[in-house]
């Protein structure tokens, strides 16, 4: 077992390891002796999304611009001396340091108006329990130079902190410390930089791509086939990606919504609960039909891309949500898998 | 920050000068001379230059105090107290009372611009510049007598010269004077070099932000303009803020060109006073690692927080105390630094810049904060995962930042004598995909600094991989492993060391850490140890090289229970035991001697606490390393001395060989020939000293030896630099008479 195995980042090491082991938790003061938590504590299983009439409280309004867009993912460690009463001060002194970073060696006068309008704001409704910290939308606007009394704001870029269910950590870090693991960003990555880059200094955090693995995408196929959806549902595709080939060969699959979802009702055992075993029966039926009319053996390739009425992911990190009622959901198992990574 | 610091202890340079110099003036005033100076006084010639030199400067000094308007530049008299200034100056700097005469001088334009310019060429202190003269050239400047070119020279002789005046409380009083001069395009430069070196927290001022901000938006990216700016961003994130470009090298011109050799000297001469030279702390301008991400940093310089200043803000009303104002770390350079400002520093805004910042690693070593701890685990773990090379497969091209660093982590570790958790994890983590190869030694050195853990954990975690790389890797590989592992050990042992002596019970318990926990896992090291070791002896064939380094391990076992108070000691395996005892290399063999007189040692001791029932002996050795040492000790005697350990071994693994098997060997007198002086490692010694003793005698007779030349033998070794030979022999062999060996025998614990 010698040499180096080219895996795109440790955790997918041991395939098993998705859910926080939430066992144990952090070192505090002297590193030596302490019990450790490890890696290697598999859940047998996840509990579902709650169920949409849990989230009826929240406005679906308030949330409706998150959807529809693709939101690059990030998971973010906890933020040290992060205070939801300054974002009005943050708001200005990010606006500052964008414009100084963008004409990089002239200085910038904090909180006069610039080119670049910054708003940070907190979005109460997404939550998962009380415990969670409020989400915070970063907004960059560019204000239009030839009429500054005019309200034509255009909207440059987009980045949200958030953390649906995200006790497992916030219950183990001390006060100072804002959890708010999971990060979203829509627009530019230059701005994506500037901003993390902001953030980074400022609350020493530290912000890493949050890539998904195609466990974890079989995990949300199967999740997302057992929603409900009241609009005529578009299908679900499942892309493949075909390793070791010299061209890049992708394979789409795409099932009708129905059909997948009495597949998925005759494979689940216990209503809101799922099991690994599940989704492996679930994804092996799959995989077994398309065997069956073209010859191909799925299980041999990579899947890349889920999309579902609910969502549409990407193995890079990249989704678009399609419905507000199941957005927290969504939330909750990105906020798991950001959690994972933090830890 | 210097500048900051003599203005503290302005009277601290001149007290050494005065001693260490010629007193000038104390020479003018007359009386004032020291015993010792004028004892020396009476026949030195040198001293005797002196006093002319003194009393040509004292003339010079007066005529420029008197001198009048429009004295022709070819006048003999000016011309030769000008020579005789500039002369003293080079040579022993002037007294600080020249300073207000000749800048009075220099700067009101009275005399020609050629002698004005030679004047402040010479304006080099011997011990202090009195800041009152400085004040006064600053008013001369702001009715501006005297040539542009004049004020350009004064301002850079000021920037020069800064650590040199005395008091500055008054200066930075004329602040706004040197700021209005900014306008003044030639002297732009110049002057926000001086305001770089006058601003404090309070010179910052929103109009004068806006003022610097005109001037940029005037003359563009100016880098003088940008170094102030970056100042005051430093003292008021909230008012002002600036990226600055990662290519800068300099930030100002230098300007002391005229002074260049002299001030070279005076620092020289007073280089604890004025720890000069002293690079800018523009935070930013540290060259940057060319990454392709935004976000990882290996290096970050130390910043401060700017919350404070929001906090600030906002209750500017309540803070009554200056003292509550934070000191940036950016100024944070020495340590006396440090300790002036140790109740009102903050932790940089990153906590990952305190790797590379000694001072602040000191800092943290006083503040027990455990959200410190948790800020680097997080960062430092994250790095860790996002920058390993043989974990993520684009990474590769960067293995040096990689190296670099990973070399810093253990550095830190080194210096708070601690390993982090998130090494610890990443290393557990990494282990198993790691290929031995890639920055090797780093990790290597981390593993030493993992901390004592439950064995199933260690087990899977660090000695499953480790023994694996460790036995399909080089012979080099074998030992650096070892290396580390006696590193480990030694960590855990002072570790172990330090709590017992500071917080003997509850410090244990709170670390969650039993002292039996403690012996289990350094027992298992050690056992762990042993195997490979076993293992590695026999796959390259008993190299020396190897066995100094398992040998190296085992000095460190040897001495648990007297040197780091552990109720615990374990014996080398046969499996290494009889390789070094039947090493072709003395070197080994003498190793071996002084590891089998400490554990002598050891066990000696321990016995007599247990006969003394001492509290430490809950534990209680087994009676089987007491075995297991006189059986080694029986083996090693016949070896050694009494040739007898093919009959007397009584070790299982040991050397015990049938009289009939011996026979066969057709070896003359086998029963004894195998002893320090037959012994296959000591042999060349014998061959050496019998031609020293008897140089006639070529037949190499080896039986020679013995009687009185046995003992001249030992102390031939023990001169050889085999001490350890030295006190295993004298500690563990019982001669019954002195000068007979045949009748010796060995000692048993």
């Amino acid at each position: 077992r010698r040499g180096a195995i080219p895996l795109p980042a440790m955790e997918s090491v041991d395939g098993a390891v998705r859910t926080l082991p939430s066992t144990g938790r952090l070192s505090r003061g002297l590193p030596f002796g302490r019990a450790h938590r490890r890696f290697g504590v598999s859940p047998s299983g996840r509990l579902l999304p709650p169920a949409p009439s849990c989230q009826e409280s929240a406005d679906p309004q308030k949330t409706a611009f998150l959807l529809r867009k693709h939101w690059t993912l990030y998971s973010v460690t906890p933020l040290y001396r992060f205070s939801d009463a300054q974002l009005k001060d943050y708001a200005r002194l990010l606006s500052a340091f964008i414009a100084a970073e963008k004409q990089k060696g002239m200085a910038v006068e904090i909180g006069v108006e610039l080119d670049i309008k910054v708003t940070v704001s907190s979005l109460p409704d997404l939550k998962g329990s009380d415990q969670d910290q409020a989400a915070i939308l970063v907004q960059l606007s560019s204000r239009s130079s030839a009429s500054p009394k005019n309200s034509e704001e255009k909207l440059l870029w987009l980045g949200w902190f958030c953390s649906v269910s995200g006790d497992d950590l916030s219950e183990n870090v001390p006060e100072d410390f804002t959890c708010l693991p999971l990060f979203l960003a829509n627009g530019a990555e230059s701005y994506t930089s500037i901003v993390g880059s902001w953030f980074q200094k400022t609350f020493d955090c530290y912000f890493r791509r949050l890539a998904i693995s195609p466990l974890n995408l079989s995990w949300m196929a199967a999740m997302w086939t057992g929603c409900k959806v009241d609009k005529t549902a578009s299908a679900m595709e499942l892309v493949f990606s075909v390793p070791c080939l010299p061209q890049p060969l992708d394979i789409s699959y795409a099932i009708h919504p129905e059909d997948a979802k009495a597949l998925w009702d005759t494979v689940q055992k216990t209503p809101g609960e799922i099991t690994q075993e599940e989704v492996d029966v679930f994804m092996d039926c799959l995989y077994s039909h398309f065997h069956r009319h073209f010859k191909i053996h799925l299980s041999a390739t990579k899947l890349v891309k889920v999309s579902t009425a609910v969502a549409s992911v990407h193995c890079d990190g990249i989704i678009k949500f399609l419905q507000s009622q199941y957005l927290t959901g969504v939330l909750m198992l990105l906020t798991e898998l950001a959690i994972s990574q933090i830890q | 920050m210097q500048r900051r610091q003599s203005s503290k202890t302005p009277k601290q340079p001149l007290q050494v000068h005065y001693k260490n110099q010629a007193d000038l003036s104390a020479w003018r005033k007359g009386g004032i001379i020291h015993p010792e100076k004028s004892v020396q006084n009476d026949q030195s010639p040198n001293d005797q230059r002196n006093d002319s030199k003194q009393n040509s400067l004292e003339q010079a000094l007066g005529y420029f105090e008197k001198v009048q308007d429009r004295v022709s530049l070819k006048d003999n008299v000016l011309q030769k107290h000008l020579t005789a200034v500039e002369s003293i100056a080079i040579q022993r700097g002037l007294p600080p009372e020249g300073f207000d005469i000749l800048l009075n001088v220099a700067l009101s334009g009275k005399l020609a611009d050629a002698v004005n310019t030679r004047l402040l060429k010479s304006l080099i202190p011997a011990s202090v510049i009195p800041e009152t003269s400085v004040v006064s050239s600053v008013s001369w400047l702001c009715v501006s007598k005297c040539s542009g070119n004049i004020q350009l020279l004064f301002l850079r002789w000021l920037i020069t010269m800064f650590d040199f005046i005395d008091h500055k409380e008054k200066l930075y009083a004329l602040y706004g004077f040197f700021f209005s001069f900014l306008q003044d395009e030639k002297m732009c430069p110049y002057v926000c070099h001086l305001l770089y070196l006058l601003t404090r927290k309070e010179s910052v001022k929103p109009f004068r932000i806006r003022r610097l901000l005109d001037l940029q938006a005037k003359m563009g990216m100016q880098s003088h303009l940008q170094a102030l700016l970056s100042l005051y961003k430093l003292f008021c994130p909230d008012l002002v803020t600036i990226t600055l470009p990662g290519k800068m090298k300099a930030y100002f011109k230098s300007s002391e060109g005229p002074w260049k050799a002299a001030i070279i000297r005076l620092r020289r001469r007073n280089q604890e006073n004025f720890p000069l030279s002293q690079p800018l702390f523009l935070g930013t301008a540290r060259p940057q690692s060319r990454k392709r991400k935004w976000n990882t940093q290996l290096i970050i310089p130390a910043s401060s927080t700017n919350k404070n200043n929001l906090e600030d803000n906002r209750e500017k009303n309540c803070v009554l105390y200056s003292a509550n104002e934070c000191f940036p770390v950016e100024q944070l350079q020495t340590f006396s630094q440090l300790l002036q400002n140790i109740h009102h520093l903050e932790f940089p805004s990153q906590m990952g810049s305190v790797l590379t910042n000694p001072l602040l690693l000191h800092y943290m070593n006083c503040i027990k904060d455990e959200s410190i701890y948790l800020r680097l685990y997080y960062w430092m773990g994250r790095t860790l995962q996002e920058e390993c090379t043989w974990c993520v497969a684009d990474n590769k091209q960067y293995e040096e930042l990689f190296k670099d660093f990973l070399e810093t982590v253990y550095n830190t570790e080194c210096f708070l004598q601690e390993g982090f958790l998130s090494c610890e994890e990443f290393l557990y983590k990494s282990l198993p995909l790691w290929d031995g190869f890639c920055c090797r030694s780093q990790i290597l050195r981390l593993l030493s600094w993992i901390p004592v853990s439950s064995f199933s954990e260690m087990k899977s975690h660090l000695y499953d991989p480790l023994a694996q790389l460790f036995f399909t890797s080089s012979l080099y590989f074998k030992c650096s492993v070892l290396e580390s592992l006696k590193e480990l050990l030694q960590n855990w042992l002072n570790w172990h060391v330090i709590h017992l002596d500071s917080e003997p019970d509850s410090q244990v318990h709170r670390l969650n850490t039993t002292l039996s926990g403690l012996v289990n896992a350094v027992a298992e090291l050690i056992h762990f140890v042993g195997w490979i070791s076993t293992v590695a002896l026999r796959l390259e064939s008993n190299p020396t090289f190897l066995l100094y380094f398992i040998l190296n391990f085992y000095e460190t076992v040897c001495d648990m229970y007297l040197r780091y108070n552990l109720p615990l000691l374990i014996m080398p395996p046969a499996g290494v035991f009889y390789p070094a005892l039947l090493s072709m290399d003395s070197v080994s063999l003498n190793q071996l001697c002084y590891i089998m007189y400490r554990y002598r040692t050891n066990l000696v001791a321990a016995k007599e606490n247990d006969l003394s029932k001492k509290k430490i002996l809950q534990f209680k050795f087994s009676s089987h390393t007491y075995q297991e040492y006189n059986q080694y000790i029986i083996a090693m005697v016949g070896c050694l001395w009494t040739s007898s350990a093919f009959q007397k071994d009584i070790h299982p693994q040991g050397l015990r060989i049938d009289d009939e098997l011996l026979k066969k060997t057709s070896v003359q007198e086998f029963k004894t020939s195998f002893n320090i002086v037959y012994h296959p490692a000591m042999m060349g010694h014998a061959v050496v000293f019998l031609q020293q003793v008897c140089p006639d005698d070529t037949t190499f007779n080896f039986s020679l030896i013995k009687g009185k030349k046995w003992n001249w033998y030992l102390e031939y070794l023990y001169a050889q630099g085999l001490k350890g030979l030295k006190v295993f022999i004298e500690s563990s062999i019982n001669r019954v008479s002195q000068g007979s060996h045949s009748k010796a025998g060995n000692v048993e614990v």
